[in-house]
């Protein structure tokens, strides 16, 4: 397990907290304001990032973050600059946990290791390439091992015992667990709970569980922490506020940072 | 111990897709598997393609179209077939496999709408609730189809993402399959894919190419010089090639879309011109730039209008056994006047591209040779389309 993610989970539970996770594409709507956004989501105090690399086609989306995808590639932003605001990123933050989440044709066009090399060297903590399931995922462990990233799995709600453990022996860092079927989107709601699934990655020692797909609202991130998961992700919300002020940055960047503030606050016991 | 099918053809295919989607292509393997073997499953769609679709299609030989005396043209009728267009085939067997899983909805790509309207037919039949995705710009380019599905009790839903043809609709198919599998089943239209598709559209396409071969030793006395297809996905021709894969003698051609021209940015020969990438669950040859982004396939031909191409066919062309070349629109367009002119049948914008490169395979012939060429369907689709083409001079756009 990569430092960062392990170092995030000992201290949130030494304070008795989830983790919250946003999600957004790098370059939407255009390099400059992505960094922006991104250090916002830091500031608003998101425990780990989860960033995407714009796609032509992205299947595993819905409308919210396709479209962050049109943006981006609209502004031209190429998977270089990509990894020049992960590198800008990773200075302003020297400990915050940086995943990546991609599709395939990107890592394979790249050649799978040049991809993991070039992760390692900006300082990316996990990939997850979102149409690589465990079955088809050796090449791409291999090469995370090689570079000390992490290989992040998702676990599926329609998940066999044999597929949820295979997902808890291959992935490290976090594991991703869906709350639902579908793609990505606020339009259909988590579909809660998952105890027993997180009760099955956990006797399987799965890495810890961030549950995504539907977290929308502070109340999602509870009954998710609640129902034992260590924290959630949330993409389409933030996305949404992007597409939602797209002429006005300042308000777009204030609004994603009030946004994490309350999804981070549901993550404590307290509140 | 459970039986598996290969996933990969060399290094070409394998399951690139969401971990959601795994539980459903493994379940359709199985299935796929368990039908194979099942004499009750065989019966049931060999009655189907008999007296429902047609089955077997003639072997015509054309009196006119060859310019050559010495090359003998024979035509495989898939245009005859019920539907269109030999599309109808292997949806058959994939809406039974439907009904055998105990799934009642069935979601579809189309790109020229043939699939479209080859899996509206049999969910018709079969009584299975169809909803079919289809490019925005295609749902333009071919308007019969569109009607002929709705009539069908089909739900068309036209899609706008990105290049408004056959790979947006596959997206969108995939989303909504991920939401859907307990009781959906995605009936892709086209031996690409995600495995188990390659393998399962093939085994039910080739009887295609298992007619032909006995038709033309009938006729004949002996095997064809030369089997050409043309290959959008890559599904007739895979029907048509699988058959004589072994038959070393047969030369084997497909026809990739060549738009206006392989030097151009616009044509659709992910064989000839592509490079190796991951689209729509499979290891296979694309149209991508440098960075991976799919690149938007063009052809005259809605149904050859597609980026990537199936993973049977990416590994026939890296061991030599198959070999793939392109026909312009210009050459596709011609060849499609001509057949009409001769033999008194319209072929499909599709077929007219394997057409042309069969002329010109008869004409280069210096001994004799026999040519068969898989004609996939009809172009009464295609008329208005190639209508306003013609007007404009011979030039789409």
């Amino acid at each position: 397990m990569n430092k960062r993610y392990s170092q995030l989970f000992t201290s949130l539970e030494e304070r008795n907290e989830g983790a919250f996770v946003p999600f957004v594409t790098i370059g939407d709507p255009n390099l400059a304001t992505s960094l922006e956004v991104i250090k916002a989501l830091i500031d608003g105090g998101a425990d780990a990032l989860e960033l995407g690399i714009p796609y032509s086609d992205p299947i595993a989306d819905g409308p919210t973050i396709q479209k962050a995808n049109i943006r981006a590639l609209d502004a031209k932003v190429k998977p270089k600059d990509c990894f020049e605001i992960l590198k800008a990123v990773r200075e302003y933050n020297a400990d915050i946990p940086i995943g990546l989440l991609l599709y395939s044709n990107l890592v394979f066009a790249k050649g799978i290791d040049a991809f993991y090399a070039q992760c390692a060297a900006v300082g990316v903590d996990s990939v997850l390439v979102a149409d690589v399931p465990a079955r088809e995922s050796s090449l791409f462990r291999d090469a995370a091992k090689q570079h000390s990233i992490d290989a992040i799995f998702i676990a599926p709600p329609n998940g066999t015992k044999a597929s949820l453990q295979r997902v808890a022996e291959y992935g490290s860092g976090y594991t991703y667990l869906l709350s639902r079927a579908g793609v990505t989107g606020t339009e259909t709601e988590a579909a809660m709970p998952v105890d027993t699934i997180i009760k099955t990655l956990n006797d399987y020692n799965a890495p810890p569980t961030l549950l995504g797909f539907g977290i929308s609202k502070p109340e999602h991130v509870k009954t998710a922490i609640k129902a034992g998961a260590h924290g959630a992700i949330s993409g389409s919300a933030v996305v949404k506020l992007i597409e939602n002020n797209l002429d006005n940055a300042e308000k777009m960047v204030s609004e994603i940072k009030s946004f994490v503030a309350a999804m981070k606050e549901a993550t404590k016991a307290s509140s | 111990m459970t039986k598996h099918l290969d996933a990969y053809f060399g290094e070409f295919g394998g399951m690139y897709v969401p971990e959601l989607l795994v539980p459903a292509l493994e379940q359709l393997e199985q299935e796929f598997i368990a039908s194979q073997e099942d004499p009750e499953f065989k019966k049931e769609f060999e009655q189907l393609l008999a007296e429902y679709a047609g089955r077997p299609t003639p072997l015509t030989l054309t009196r006119n179209f060859s310019p050559n005396p010495l090359a003998k043209i024979y035509l495989k009728r898939e245009d005859l077939l019920h539907g269109g267009a030999h599309k109808t085939n292997q949806v058959l067997g994939q809406a039974l496999l439907t009904k055998r899983m105990g799934k009642k909805r069935v979601i579809a790509e189309t790109g020229a709408g043939q699939h479209g309207v080859a899996t509206a037919l049999a969910c018709a039949l079969l009584g299975l609730e169809c909803r079919i995705y289809m490019g925005a710009k295609d749902c333009e380019r071919q308007q019969p189809n569109v009607f002929r599905m709705k009539l069908m009790g089909a739900e068309v839903i036209p899609v706008d993402a990105g290049s408004g043809t056959l790979k947006d609709a596959v997206n969108e198919a995939l989303r909504d399959w991920s939401a859907n599998y307990e009781d959906s089943h995605y009936l892709l239209g086209t031996a690409a894919g995600p495995h188990p598709f390659p393998t399962l559209v093939r085994e039910f396409q080739k009887m295609i190419g298992e007619e032909a071969k006995e038709q033309i030793i009938k006729a004949e006395g002996k095997l064809p010089d030369y089997v050409v297809a043309c290959v959008g996905g890559g599904s007739n021709a895979i029907g048509m090639f699988a058959d004589f894969i072994d038959e070393k003698d047969v030369k084997l051609v497909g026809v990739e879309p060549g738009g206006h021209g392989l030097s151009t940015l616009k044509h659709g020969a992910t064989i000839c011109k592509g490079t190796k990438g991951v689209l729509h669950g499979a290891i296979t040859y694309i149209m991508q730039d440098e960075d991976g982004q799919i690149e938007e396939s063009y052809s005259v031909s809605a149904g050859l209008d597609y980026p990537a191409v199936g993973p049977q066919h990416a590994y026939l062309h890296s061991t030599g056994r198959a070999e793939y070349v392109a026909a312009t629109d210009e050459e596709a367009l011609e060849a499609f006047q001509k057949l009409c002119r001769c033999e008194g049948i319209i072929p499909a914008l599709e077929s007219s591209h394997a057409l042309a490169h069969g002329y010109k395979l008869a004409k280069a012939a210096d001994k004799e040779t026999i040519i068969v060429i898989n004609l996939s369907g009809r172009g009464d689709k295609d008329l208005a389309h190639v209508h306003r083409v013609l007007e404009q001079g011979g030039h789409y756009e």
